[in-house]
């Protein structure tokens, strides 16, 4: 850390002030949420079940009730045993101790992980520490909307393969896999496989089943559904033994201590409850939303290409497109002064200067990622905030532009 | 020590240079034109100065940047340092002091005021190569500014061929 690294941006924020009007499109990295979910955490914290779960008196069993009920309430909707879901503190820890714990707890078996290239971060960096520990680690390649190469994965597995970890929809993207496909091509190739999917992005915003889709363990997170941070969860096939990865007084969670977090725990099962309870309604409104938007930017912008599938195989909130001769981080600040907050590819936020690796592994060029932004629409957003973006962003595209040292061929 | 990443906390002064960047824009009657960074970078800027040939004033300095609004606000604020300035004068104008004139960069945006003053020094040399002049306090090797930008634009271009090879295995 430099020495200007942990100012206050008190006096930033006074100089970028309060914009006429908000649009929060930044759902991938962190979640608005409803007030309704507000409300059902906040008696959690000091009127009802602020006790322990699994101690014995009045506020420990009422803690250990909601805490119950919300694990049913998770897991219904995706038909799983509420019994075998473990709850961690955020998505990021149930890919670790998906992967990590199921690795090393099995590493007698076989020593070759395969993922995609297109995971979240958590699997992939995961992935890589444990080639350091001395694993095999083979990524499946996507094509260029970013569905996996089903050939490729059945080329990759083999006997000595211990587990697969491909998520069920990207997080940048949107691309809805053929994971059932998938589960196929693996137990095809060997069924003692451990089939792990990272369906963060995939729970509430596709229909999907666990027994149908024939997966071993399941990644969930809170805050993907508008939820708080904080909460994730992992559906574990009964039978399949994880390592445990922290260690502490154990509570109801064997294989993740630490007290219960029983008022994020409830946000999530109501964040659940909301989402599935008008489903469809839910996810043909994010649609229209969704589509709105891209259809609007592609038609008003210049240079400007879509990244990910188009239609019923993209998520319903996913919108990525790629605006030529504008650097992202640029782009995040001009929207941001005008109230509209998303988030870019663009390498600029990171300290390796490496941009998404998700755009790279579908074939964008560098310059295609750094003038990439995610924007993602939720159930609560309506069709006058979609004007408000679409009347800001070709205003702001035009400003970078006309700053940019690039500029396109003729111009 | 515990390392953070925080969320870029820039000064309100780099805010203002990104909303109303000055000097912004190519100049028709430039003396002469240098850039630094790549596309590929994500990280691109352009500097144009008129030199007056007599006194070797920078008569006018503009820039143009493809880059993040650190980058913006580096080459916006040194066009109005160097103006005025003799080109050895501007010579000696360092990354800190363009940070310094900001408010102070973020650690991870230094590069950005190193690849703004990378392009002033690749203008001062074209210039002077130009010319057919070679003034005593030109240093022959590159500064660290200079060699950090060609740094840069090598990085990306290892990292470009990386990410190629790894596509084609997967064709």
């Amino acid at each position: 850390m430099g020495a200007g690294d942990f100012r206050s941006v008190e006096e930033l924020l006074k100089a970028h002030g309060k914009p006429p009007r908000e649009v929060y499109l930044d759902c991938e990295n962190s979640p608005w949420v409803p007030p309704e979910v507000i409300d059902a955490m906040l008696p959690y914290f000091n009127t009802i079940g602020y006790g322990n779960p699994l101690i014995t008196h009045k506020a420990g069993w009422e803690a250990y009730e909601a805490y119950r009920r919300a694990l049913i309430q998770i897991a219904r909707p995706i038909n799983a045993d509420p019994q075998q879901f473990i709850i961690t503190h955020s998505g990021t820890e149930a890919n670790n101790l998906a992967i990590k714990g199921y690795v090393l707890a099995n590493k007698d078996k076989g020593r070759k992980i395969v993922v995609s290239e297109i995971e979240h971060l958590s699997v992939i960096f995961t992935a890589e520490y444990l080639k350091n520990c001395g694993f095999e680690v083979v990524k499946v390649p996507v094509d260029a909307e970013g569905f996996i190469d089903l050939e490729k994965l059945a080329d990759i597995v083999d006997r000595e393969t211990i587990l697969v970890s491909i998520m069920l929809v990207n997080h940048e993207i949107g691309t809805i896999e053929p994971l059932r496909e998938a589960v196929e091509v693996v137990k095809d190739k060997n069924p003692d496989v451990v089939f792990h999917t990272d369906a963060a992005d995939a729970y509430g915003k596709i229909k999907f089943d666990v027994e149908k889709l024939g997966v071993d363990m399941v990644s969930l997170s809170a805050r993907k559904i508008y939820g708080p941070r904080g909460v994730g969860a992992l559906y574990v096939r009964e039978g399949i033994r994880l390592e445990k990865l922290i260690h502490g007084q154990i509570s109801i969670e064997e294989l993740w201590p630490g007290v219960e977090n029983v008022p994020l725990v409830m946000g999530f099962a109501k964040a659940s409850e909301l989402i599935f309870k008008d489903f469809d309604r839910n996810v043909s409104h994010m649609r229209k939303l969704r589509d709105m938007l891209i259809d609007g930017i592609l038609s008003s912008i210049p240079y400007t290409f879509l990244n990910g599938p188009k239609g019923d195989r993209r998520a319903p909130d996913n919108v990525n497109i790629s605006f030529l001769y504008c650097e992202g981080e640029a782009m995040v600040i001009e929207l941001s002064t005008h109230g509209v907050y998303v988030s870019s590819g663009s390498a600029c936020a990171s300290r390796m200067l490496e941009p998404s690796h998700v755009l790279l592994a579908i074939g964008r060029k560098f310059e295609e990622v750094h003038g990439s932004l995610l924007m993602k629409v939720t159930p609560y957003h309506t069709v006058e905030d979609i004007k408000y973006v679409l009347e800001v962003l070709p205003k702001a595209v035009e400003r970078i532009r006309s700053i940019s040292a690039l500029k396109p061929e003729g111009d | 020590m515990p390392t953070k990443r925080i969320p870029l906390p820039y000064s309100p002064k780099v805010l203002e240079y990104f909303r109303n960047p000055k000097n912004l824009g190519p100049l028709e009657d430039a003396s002469v034109v240098a850039m630094a960074g790549s596309p590929a970078c994500g990280d691109m800027i352009a500097i144009y100065l008129k030199v007056n040939d007599e006194s070797e004033i920078i008569e006018k300095a503009t820039f143009e940047s493809y880059g993040c609004a650190a980058n913006i606000a580096a080459a916006s604020v040194m066009t109005e340092m160097i103006t005025g300035k003799t080109l050895k004068e501007a010579w000696n104008l360092t990354w800190k002091d363009l940070s310094d004139a900001l408010g102070g960069l973020p650690s991870i945006k230094f590069h950005c005021g190193i690849l703004a003053v990378g392009a002033l020094r690749r203008a001062i040399r074209e210039y002077y190569r130009k010319k057919g002049k070679n003034p005593d306090w030109l240093p022959e090797d590159l500064t660290k500014e200079e060699k950090m930008a060609l740094e840069e634009e090598e990085l990306v271009k290892r990292l470009q061929k990386r990410y190629e090879r790894m596509l084609k295995r997967g064709e």
